[in-house]
């Protein structure tokens, strides 16, 4: 057994010390009625070699976005990770710790996340980040309990742009808390303003759009921070932080609370997860912050250093009054983030960001001119857009596949008003040679 | 690394680039003329500017900084701090893993599936239970859906009473908060002398007000809850459900399931009994098991199997709803799927063997020299009290913890369960060997004599940690939690 | 080590202080609270205005061993709370019953006559300590 390092001669040592003759016997507290007598229905042990073959060919029956071009996005997105990425990832020290309750042994761990809370903070003009959520969708749901908790009002006003998946989460949490999910209707991409002036209430507690919101469509925060400002409840903005490198902060339009999927900050598609929240506020909430912080202090000689702070609202201390119930963090993946982040700095974030919206761009005209399709809205997008395909969206993803690519979203699956609607998003990864071969791909099927 | 490293953002230096871009290939537009131009930026935002160098050197000395299982003995109660296999590692980067798009389709996902479907019927067989939702990210993310499950299985019986959740004296704090985040009133349960549930106390509780128990079991004092059978006939007798909070399943792999003990409800932490890394606090992965009468109430989707094809189950009327995006933490899965391939029925039985072999050995060095509240055999850990060194010579637990990290480990979980004053909460794990837990006591033992000879030695440990005792007062009092240009 | 207690002032069991003029009640927390709690990081005040029973959770002391709920012991009107607690939640350590947080405006000024007496409330505290050694 590699992993398990005692032998015979040392358990049989070890028993000897306890006074048992038999490993059973330390088992002796569990009802004989209750043991377990038959061996558990698994596959036979594999060795290492047989284990890598048979996952190996398991992966290989996937499609995946090495091997294909992607224009598949809808909250998660293909972008470059440079290799530095995954090799400081690897670091056994990063991997293979706990989380840094003890400040002298995880020092490593908690300056990297007390630099992550700094460039969140940066993107998003908070003052404030915690050390993220488990994804942006359950961090949207943490937000609308803080907005919750802090106006005692009871409505969460959702635009129908949002997510689907961070729509449906939120349906399943503010129930819990007695709230309320109110959707607010689109137009043309974006939330509809007439209908969310309508939708407030007194009892309205936060307001949550998302930018660029699921269409890819960018949603006038400056109009809706104006309306939110009037209505006494909290703008939530949930953001795409790669977006934010080139638009500016959330912050300037009044949000309160700036979530996301961190996930296009150097993390793979991974199938869905795992990726990371980001959850950040302005100052006056800052101690209602759920989750884990990390905080600089100084060291008894006085050498600077940093430890989890703010703890005690935290569930371990504060039990069943505490803020929130979540323990981790997705600390791997915001550490991904974080290299990530460091290595492309503010002017290749830029670029990452200008280059998916140059190239988004090109690909909407292409596809237009190729292949008959048409924009379904003409709001301003960032990289991703929505077409009206002339033909059955899942046919066409059908033949992209054969043909290298992964194709777009069919938006009907959540959306049942927009019949052969497809979603296509474009990051700085694709070429020109494959959006144009895309585009002409896509308008030669069913010929 | 017994040196300071400066915040990346202290070293940047304009116009450093650490990753470049191929030039733009497609026919460049003026960003203005693409976007409304009160919407971009004003100012760059304010990240760091550094080369690829740079940013090497800085992670790697930062991660040594870290102690980490790959480097050493590392106890932590009730954490499961066991050695992560590498192959795993390389088997969740596998392309097809690591780069499939979650929305890419079933038909093109299969391999994908197929690792959900079996890993799910490994994880029903291995607790006993009828079914099991690999959605939740963590654990205390699976508490919460699991108490989710039981609101919606009361309430669509109609029963709208149950307010109460029942949670012992020694639960972890999650428990009570998930319980307490589900719309639950928390009621805490007393133990008894043997660490077990306290029966009698569980019966006066127990009304038809209460929509069920939370139980870790073995318990957070290592104690493997020996009445379990009456506790289950006392909680269903009043119409309440048991849930099994899995943090401590490493002690009974293939010994004894949750679902024959009569739990109608469970997580599990795949990163702990499981192997799968703690990545320093995430991406864990918390899936949820129930039995027959609550399959309905699982999370969509699920994915069924249907002649030779896999496909994600999305029609479950009365399910409680998705509790994240799309379906977990799909990259730790992989892990966990690896590891029980690895492993097989006979692999996790020795798992649980010589966990609990570790623990009563390593408890057997050490009870005389430290008080142990509950003498008893344990199970993957045990429970120690600091409360002899420090009414003699005014040492705390924390200050012994501290000193064993001079000693090369880290220390133990400690003032944890509530129940044990200055508690000390032991974990070796079925990963180390004989020769290590025998150093390892030999240390703790050394840190009690010094407790009684050199007291002042004691209370100012560490010695040898490049930081020692940071103020965390001065930290909560005037929170500095990002980095400002003026610093 | 025996916790002060202030003479002429008015306590509950929940380790709260309070001081009655008139119509008016000033409220904080005990030396034996604040010795419990440890290093007081902040106090979240509140909201003036706010109406208050009797025994309601009305504003929490954090410490960084944890976050203390702390109960109204009459019942009222919040019409003042103790500003300068922000800046510095220190006092509460420094200086116990010379850090007020809350000013109530009773509804009900016979209430106080269930509170302890300082003398009650120092053989309390005796106990207390007594049985937690």
């Amino acid at each position: 057994m590699r992993y398990i390092p005692n032998t015979e001669e040392q358990r049989a040592a070890m028993l000897d010390v306890l006074g048992f003759s038999d490993e059973e016997e330390l088992f002796g507290d569990i009802p004989e009625s209750l043991l377990f007598s038959r061996s558990l229905k698994l596959p036979p042990a594999m060795s290492e070699m047989e284990m890598l073959t048979h996952l190996g060919a398991l992966a290989a029956s996937n499609a995946h976005a090495g091997e294909k071009a992607c224009f598949l996005g809808a909250g998660m997105y293909d972008h470059f990770i440079p290799a530095v990425v995954n090799h400081m990832a690897l670091r056994q020290e990063f991997y293979t710790s706990y989380t840094p309750y003890q400040p002298e042994l995880s020092q490593g761990t908690l300056q990297a996340i007390f630099e992550f809370q700094s460039m969140i903070c940066a993107l998003t003009g908070m003052d404030v980040s915690n050390a993220s959520m488990y994804d942006g969708a359950s961090a949207a749901a943490e937000a609308a309990f803080l907005a919750g908790g802090t106006t005692k009002r009871s409505d969460v006003l959702v635009s129908r742009s949002v997510h689907p998946e961070t729509r449906r989460v939120l349906a399943t949490y503010l129930p819990l808390r007695g709230m309320r999910l109110v959707e607010c209707d689109i137009e043309d991409g974006v939330t509809n303003l007439g209908d969310l002036k309508e939708k407030i209430s007194g009892e309205t507690a936060a307001i949550l759009v998302q930018q660029p919101n699921f269409f890819g469509c960018l949603e006038d925060l400056a109009s809706l921070g104006a309306v939110v400002k009037e209505s006494g409840a909290l703008f939530v903005v949930s953001a795409n932080p790669i977006a934010l490198a080139l638009l500016e902060p959330p912050s300037s339009f009044g949000a309160d609370i700036v979530v996301g999927e961190g996930q296009p900050l150097g993390n793979p598609l991974s199938f869905g997860g795992p990726g990371f929240g980001f959850f950040a506020v302005r100052e006056k909430y800052m101690r209602k912050l759920p989750g884990r912080v990390v905080g600089k202090t100084t060291d008894r000689e006085g050498k600077p250093c940093f430890v989890l702070t703010l703890q005690a609202r935290e569930q371990h201390i504060r039990r069943e009054k505490a803020t929130s119930n979540i323990c981790s963090n997705q600390n791997l993946n915001v550490l991904m983030a974080t290299v990530y982040m460091s290595l492309l700095g503010p002017q290749g974030l830029r670029e990452v960001a200008e280059q998916s919206l140059q190239k988004a761009h090109v690909a909407r005209e292409s596809l237009c001119a190729e292949g008959g399709f048409s924009p379904l809205f003409g709001a301003p997008f960032f990289n991703e857009f929505a077409l009206k395909s002339p033909k059955p969206v899942e046919r066409l993803n059908r033949h992209l596949l054969t043909e290298g690519f992964l194709g777009g979203y069919d938006l009907s699956l959540a959306y049942p008003e927009y019949p052969g609607g497809w979603l296509v998003a474009v990051t700085e990864k694709r070429t020109r040679e494959e959006i144009e071969r895309f585009a002409v791909c896509a308008g030669r099927c069913g010929e | 690394m017994n040196r300071l490293e400066p915040v990346s953002f202290d070293t940047s230096v304009p116009g450093r680039r650490g990753c470049v871009l191929p030039p733009l290939d497609v026919a460049e537009k003026a960003v203005a003329s693409l976007l409304p131009g009160e919407m971009l930026r004003r100012e760059p935002a304010c990240l760091p500017e550094l080369s690829e160098v740079d940013v090497v050197r800085h992670f790697t000395r930062l991660s040594q900084k870290n102690f980490a299982v790959d480097e050493g003995f590392y106890p932590l109660g009730s954490c499961t701090m066991k050695y992560n296999p590498k192959c795993n590692e390389d088997a969740a980067r596998l392309p097809g893993f690591a780069l499939a798009h979650p929305l890419q389709g079933a038909e093109f996902s299969q391999g994908a599936l197929r690792l959900m479907y079996e890993l799910t019927e490994m994880l029903t067989e291995i607790t006993g239970m009828a079914g099991v939702s690999l959605q939740p990210a963590a654990g205390a993310h699976g508490e919460l859906t699991g108490i989710m499950i039981i609101r919606a299985y009361h309430r669509h019986r109609g029963d709208e009473k149950r307010t109460k959740i029942l949670i012992p004296d020694t639960a972890h704090g999650t428990n009570p908060a998930s319980a307490a985040l589900a719309g639950y009133d928390v009621v805490e349960v007393a133990s008894d002398r043997r660490g077990n549930v306290d029966l009698d106390a569980l019966r006066e509780a127990m009304d038809d007000r209460v929509a069920g128990i939370m139980l870790t079991n073995p318990n957070t004092l290592g104690l493997f809850e020996e009445t379990i059978t009456d506790v289950a006939d006392i909680v269903h007798g009043k119409g309440g459900l048991l849930y099994y909070d899995g943090a401590n399943f490493n002690a009974i792999l293939g010994k004894v399931r949750p679902g024959d003990m009569g739990f109608d409800v469970i997580h599990l932490n795949l990163h702990k009994s499981f192997s799968t890394p703690h990545g320093g606090g995430g991406p864990g992965s918390g899936p949820v098991g129930v039995g027959e009468t609550l399959l309905p109430f699982l999370p969509v989707p699920l994915v069924r199997k249907c002649g030779d094809r896999y496909e994600f189950d999305e029609d479950r009327p009365l399910s409680v709803g998705k509790v994240r995006s799309f379906y977990g933490n799909f990259g730790v899965l992989v892990r966990a799927y690896a590891y029980i391939l690895s492993m097989g029925a006979e692999g996790l039985r020795e798992v649980a063997h010589n966990a609990v072999l570790n623990a009563n050995y390593l408890m057997a060095l050490l009870k005389e020299r430290f008080l142990l509240p509950y003498d008893r055999t344990c199970k993957h850990e045990f429970v120690l009290s600091g409360k002899r060194q420090h009414d003699s010579g005014g040492v705390s637990t924390l200050d012994m913890a501290k000193a064993l990290m001079d000693y090369g480990f880290h220390p133990p979980t400690i003032y944890f369960p509530l129940v044990v004053e200055e508690a000390m909460m032991i974990e070796p794990t079925e990963t180390e060997g004989k020769e290590t837990l025998d150093v390892f006591a030999k240390a703790l033992c050394s840190i009690a004599d010094e407790a009684e000879k050199n007291p002042e030695g004691v209370k100012t440990a560490p010695h040898s940690t490049f930081v020692a005792r940071p103020d965390e007062t001065a930290a909560a009092r005037k929170p500095v939690l990002r980095w400002r240009r003026e610093e | 080590m025996m916790a002060k207690v202030q003479e002429g002032l008015f306590y509950t069991e929940t380790h709260e202080w309070v001081r009655v003029e008139g119509r008016k009640a000033w409220i904080g927390v005990t030396d034996f609270a604040q010795h419990a709690m440890g290093d007081v990081v902040y106090v979240e005040l509140p909201e003036v205005g706010r109406t208050v029973s009797k025994g309601d959770d009305f504003c929490v002391v954090e410490s960084v061993k944890g976050a203390n709920d702390v109960y109204a012991p009459l019942s009222g009107k919040v019409v003042e709370v103790n500003d300068a607690l922000e800046d510095s939640p220190e006092r509460v350590n420094e200086d116990a019953y010379g850090s007020w947080i809350a000013i109530l405006e009773l509804s009900d000024p016979s209430e106080s006559a269930q509170l302890l007496t300082w003398e009650a409330y120092r053989t309390f505290v005796a106990e207390t300590e007594r049985k937690e050694g």
